[in-house]
């Protein structure tokens, strides 16, 4: 069984190490935060200008003033701090956070990535996407291995607007986890009842 | 010298004209100048190119200068909630510059510093980066932007006092101290302002030198994405 959200956001988690400052992006990364292994400590950064991201609030303690980059209510914690976005994109370009987990529409096998528009039908914004992927220490990419279609996101070259060139670091998906190398992906692991041929049959990209 | 007013309309007097670029602080609706932003609107000043992380939604935030078709041009780095927005983009009505969220933080900051230029390594190698100043330093490539003047800076903080010295709460600072120092003019707007001397000099996130007008009034302070976990059962 290929894993599904949830399975992906752990296996992410397993990356994280103590004393991590970490970013996750919206949708699949931001479950991560479910998954920190025991025994580990990480400090959340929400790009709007926060660091000790806490959970969700109850019913009742939504604060207007205080969100993260998702437009979620959210709470703090007791290492909090608050600053501006100025001095918030310093840090993240300044290579102060040592982790991005992202989502993504396309990555190609020399690390670059699309996520943040889609050509005269999807027009978003790459918010702080470009930033952090320039300035943080790894980036790892969580997404589905193949779009709605079936067509591999896993690409020899993206065909969507890149949000940077050769910054991913490591792939998580659905079918297992991969590792942008030198000429290519290398399998690190595959998802439980997933075989190595189940993964090049669903990836485009070369994997040596 | 005064620089408390009794209204937004009040504070915007003699500072609007049409084709000027406005910084406005806020990130999604957290922290956004909702009492100006209103003021603009019933003003009726026309062609602006506003600098702003996004365009509010539909109906509150900057979305209502989109509605009121006040806006020629955003600059922005995401809109994503905003399907008017979308609309007027897509069919060419309104122009939108998209800034990678901290080129755009960075560039207000820049100009608000007198500092008209800077490189960054953020957007190398994408569409951000064409017909961009291409510069090496230490082996790596970085692109040169430029820092945002405007002609007025439009922000919300929590507390002021008479002199502009302020406060923000929690999230809501993000890119209000930027935009309030970018701007040739800057309004803010607060939930309280407070005589001078009752802020602790050492906790002031933005003296008020970069502040020239300001008002205190009742916000609205709608939240985009209302997020609950539930409780645990005793």
């Amino acid at each position: 069984m290929p894993w599904d959200r949830n399975q992906m956001a752990a296996r992410a988690a397993q990356e994280l190490e103590d004393g991590m400052y970490v970013n996750l992006g919206i949708g699949i990364p931001t479950l991560v935060s479910n998954y920190i292994p025991e025994g580990i400590t990480v400090t959340l950064q929400s790009e709007n200008g926060m660091l000790g991201m806490g959970p969700f609030p109850y019913e009742g303690e939504e604060d207007p003033d205080l969100i993260n980059a998702g437009k979620q209510t959210i709470t703090e914690l007791p290492h909090t701090a608050y600053f501006d976005s100025a001095t918030s994109f310093g840090m993240i370009r300044g290579g102060k956070i040592a982790m991005a987990i992202l989502g993504a529409m396309e990555v190609a096998e020399n690390g670059d990535l699309a996520n943040w528009m889609i050509p005269g039908k999807l027009v978003k914004g790459m918010g702080g996407a470009m930033d952090l992927v320039a300035g943080v220490g790894r980036v790892i990419v969580v997404m589905d291995h193949t779009n709605k279609h079936g067509d591999s996101k896993v690409l020899k070259a993206c065909t969507l607007p890149l949000t940077g060139t050769g910054v991913v670091n490591q792939i998580i998906t659905n079918l297992g986890v991969l590792d942008v190398v030198e000429g290519g992906l290398k399998i690190v692991e595959l998802a439980d009842g997933v075989t190595e041929d189940d993964m090049r049959a669903a990836t485009e990209a070369t994997i040596l | 010298m005064r620089k408390v007013y009794g209204s937004a309309s009040e504070a915007l007097d003699g500072l609007l004209s049409d084709d000027m670029l406005i910084a406005a602080g806020g990130f999604g609706l957290c922290g956004i100048p909702e009492l100006l932003i209103a003021a603009i609107r019933d003003s009726g000043v026309q062609n602006l190119t506003v600098a702003s992380n996004n365009a509010g939604v539909d109906d509150f935030g900057l979305g209502v200068l989109l509605q009121s078709r006040q806006v020629k041009k955003m600059l922005s780095s995401y809109v994503g909630e905003n399907a008017e927005f979308m609309r007027q983009y897509l069919s060419g009505e309104l122009e939108l510059e998209f800034n990678p969220q901290g080129t755009l933080a960075e560039r207000m900051r820049a100009g608000g510093a007198g500092i008209p230029g800077f490189y960054t390594q953020t957007g190398v190698g994408t569409q951000i980066a064409e017909g961009k100043e291409h510069k090496e330093f230490d082996g790596k490539t970085y692109i040169l932007e430029r820092g945002i003047f405007a002609d007025l800076a439009i922000v919300k903080a929590w507390k002021a006092d008479e002199t502009g010295n302020a406060i923000f709460r929690k999230s809501a600072r993000n890119f209000n101290p930027p935009a309030a120092m970018c701007g040739k003019v800057c309004v803010m707007e607060v939930e309280e302002i407070v005589p001078a001397g009752s802020l602790d000099p050492d906790l002031i996130h933005l003296p008020g030198i970069y502040v020239h007008r300001l008002i205190q009034g009742e916000h609205e302070k709608r939240i985009e994405q209302r997020t609950v976990r539930q409780r645990e059962s005793a």
